[in-house]
């Protein structure tokens, strides 16, 4: 197997604080992190490359130099190869241009690589949380695809299995290759870091893929100009107010005072 | 491409059984409204199986007419059935603005359709308006995690895309006399253009499977609960209260509950009439999973835990003591023994 892993590197969102008085996000300072599905979707590579070795995983993140750093932890973790995407000219992009940069990236990576039977992107970026990126990227390349992914098998002959999580359960779905899929959190943890493999991932060269080394891109479909969609306002979510605090001597009374607001509040 | 119309769509997503999810009959309220605004009409786009059920629903919801696709290829989601149809549907009746519920299907066509379209999409709203001065739907939604709204919009492509929480709009009561147009528009998509296989329905240990998305009242716990045998009473409570149990992260990880009970970041997201928080602190990554349900009620001890600044019932005390008082009283009060 030749496997795409899609990586985004973003700011942890346990570290993100409000600025009180202007009501915006402080970035400033917040550590990134690789986007926690990402995480999973690189280990649900390395799993079918655990059962067969001669699968290669390349990884591949579109962001601004910093997110090398993202891509070497990849690389600690089961990624064999990475690039990285940067460039001026796609700054600003939603998510329609972010998929479309990427299908042009692909193509560009096909030819360094081969061709990949996989994509895997994780179910969604926990800055944005859109989700949209991993199907726009099988729609631009016209490749099938399975999202909320929980694993993924595969079964020889350009075909897989794949566990798909849904609202009240789970369903097996087949998929033959080439396919996007997008994963979800499983209930593995993604595997840890050697100390080889952290200083082998540091060692490694990460080439950058910059906007004219994607041959035929369209100009006019990236960055701002690319982007359908324009964000009017930020503002941070109204603090709930009016909570009420109940605590009585023993939690008997403290339960009993519950019930008795939940009644007359027509709660329960 | 150029809308002919002005009409907005709200897609009626069906179960196998040919009956609506409820997310299509709530969006059609929060849609009529926008139609109105937009100067169109507000159409049902039902496409499934037998689903003579569902245009109903569109029909009694307010739907001022229902466009169907029918075809046994529709019964179970799949992507490329789905968005060809609905693509094609775009294509011919051209309308401005298309809603559709954010649920793992319409999350998984919404994207796709509007890639083709190659117009803009905005996922998972909570709030919905017409912004008069451009002329645009405003979609909102959250970002960080729930620390930031944003506002956007989709000024130059038609049709404008979103998909919407479900249950963050309130279902309208039926009106059964109500009669609108249905539009049956014969499409089908080819077996062999359908390039996913459903295999089989993957069996969960019994209490594995639960629908948190879907649920009116959950009861969670957390690391407070202290094990498996601490989830006893919460699951009491939940089920005198005809709701489901969830779980952090915190809990899950801890192997005490399957982890498709999480909610949360990496987890669900909820958004139930009623949710009691037991044992949770309310780490921001738990808090962007839950803090749009309505009614919230936090147990316990730390009265400093953050779950608290999101709590309508901030009760202080132990769990233990607290549950199965509380799940007492409503038995007694609903004739329970
Ligand atoms: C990338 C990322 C994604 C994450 N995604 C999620 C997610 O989806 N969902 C999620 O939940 N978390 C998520 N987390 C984890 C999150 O940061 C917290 O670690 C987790 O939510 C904590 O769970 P908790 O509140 O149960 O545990 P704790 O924070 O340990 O809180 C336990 C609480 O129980 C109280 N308590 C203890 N005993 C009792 C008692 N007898 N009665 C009453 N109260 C009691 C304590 O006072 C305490 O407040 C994520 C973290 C990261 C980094
Ligand atoms: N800038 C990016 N670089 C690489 N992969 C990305 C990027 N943005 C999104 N993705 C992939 O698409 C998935 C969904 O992202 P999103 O649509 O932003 O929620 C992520 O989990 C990644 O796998």
């Amino acid at each position: 197997m030749n496997i795409l892993v899609c990586v985004k590197q973003v700011p942890d969102t346990t570290e993100i604080r409000i600025d009180p008085e202007k009501h915006t996000l402080i970035r400033d300072g917040v550590p990134s992190i690789v986007n926690p599905f990402d995480g999973y979707a690189l280990e649900c590579a390395a799993r079918i490359k655990d059962k067969d070795p001669s699968t290669k995983i390349t990884v591949v993140s579109m962001g601004p130099p910093q997110a090398m750093t993202a891509l070497k932890e990849c690389l600690s973790v089961g990624g064999d190869k990475a690039y990285l995407v940067s460039g001026r000219e796609f700054g600003g992009s939603d998510t329609l241009a972010t998929s479309y940069i990427l299908s042009c990236a692909v193509k560009k990576l096909e030819e360094l690589e081969g061709k990949f039977d996989i994509i895997f992107c994780g179910k969604q970026a926990i800055d944005g949380d859109t989700a949209q990126v991993g199907p726009e990227i099988a729609e631009h390349l016209g490749y099938p695809q399975v999202t909320y992914a929980l694993e993924a098998f595969d079964e020889g002959n350009g075909k897989l299995k794949v566990k798909k999580e849904l609202e009240d359960g789970c369903e097996m779905i087949a998929i033959k290759t080439p396919c996007v899929i997008t994963v979800t959190k499983p209930s593995w943890d993604p595997r840890y870091p050697s100390i080889k493999s952290k200083m082998a991932a540091n060692r490694a060269e990460i080439p950058t893929i910059g906007f004219a080394d994607l041959t035929g891109i369209d100009p006019e479909r990236v960055g701002l100009k690319g982007s359908p969609t324009k964000v009017k306002k930020t503002f941070t979510p109204p603090v709930k107010s009016g909570g009420i605090k109940i605590q009585e001597e023993t939690g008997a009374d403290t339960a009993n005072a519950l019930f008795k607001k939940l009644v007359a509040d027509g709660i329960v | 491409m150029d809308p002919k119309t002005k009409d907005l769509w709200v897609f009626i997503e069906t179960n196998e059984d040919g009956t609506a999810k409820n997310v299509g009959a709530e969006l059609l309220n929060p849609g009529k409204d926008i139609a109105t605004k937009q100067g169109g009409k507000l159409v049902g786009i039902v496409i499934g199986y037998k689903a003579d059920a569902a245009v109903k629903t569109a029909v009694e919801h307010g739907a001022d007419s229902v466009i169907v696709v029918d075809g046994p290829e529709y019964q179970h989601y799949t992507t490329d059935a789905y968005v060809t149809a609905m693509y094609h549907l775009v294509e011919k009746f051209a309308p401005t603005s298309i809603l559709i519920g954010a649920t793992n299907s319409g999350r998984d066509m919404g994207p796709r359709l509007s890639c083709r379209l190659r117009t803009g999409l905005t996922a998972d709203c909570t709030q919905l308006a017409y912004d008069e001065e451009s002329g645009n739907v405003a979609w909102t939604r959250p970002a960080f995690g729930g620390n930031l709204m944003a506002t956007i919009l989709c000024p130059n492509n038609r049709p404008q895309i979103g998909t919407v929480r479900p249950g963050v709009f309130k279902r309208g009561e039926a009106d059964e006399k109500r009669t609108a147009e249905i539009i049956k528009e014969d499409f089908h998509v080819a077996p062999e253009d359908i390039r996913t296989e459903f295999l089989e329905v993957i069996k969960e240990a019994a209490g594995d499977i639960v629908d948190l998305e879907g649920a009116e009242i959950i009861v969670s716990g957390g690391r407070g609960v202290g094990g498996p045998e601490g989830f006893k009473p919460i699951k009491e409570l939940a089920d005198v209260l005809g709701g489901v149990v969830g779980a952090s992260r915190a809990a899950v990880d801890s192997d005490w509950i399957a982890h498709s009970h999480q909610v949360g970041q990496t987890g669900k997201t909820v958004g139930p009439k009623l949710y009691i928080a037991c044992g949770i602190s309310g780490a921001i990554q738990h808090l962007a999973g839950m803090s749009g349900s309505k009614t919230i009620i936090a147990i316990n001890k730390d009265e400093t835990a953050p779950i608290f600044n999101v709590a309508d019932y901030g009760v202080v005390g132990d769990l233990f003591e607290i549950l199965p008082v509380l799940t007492a009283e409503i038995k007694k009060m609903k004739g329970i023994n």
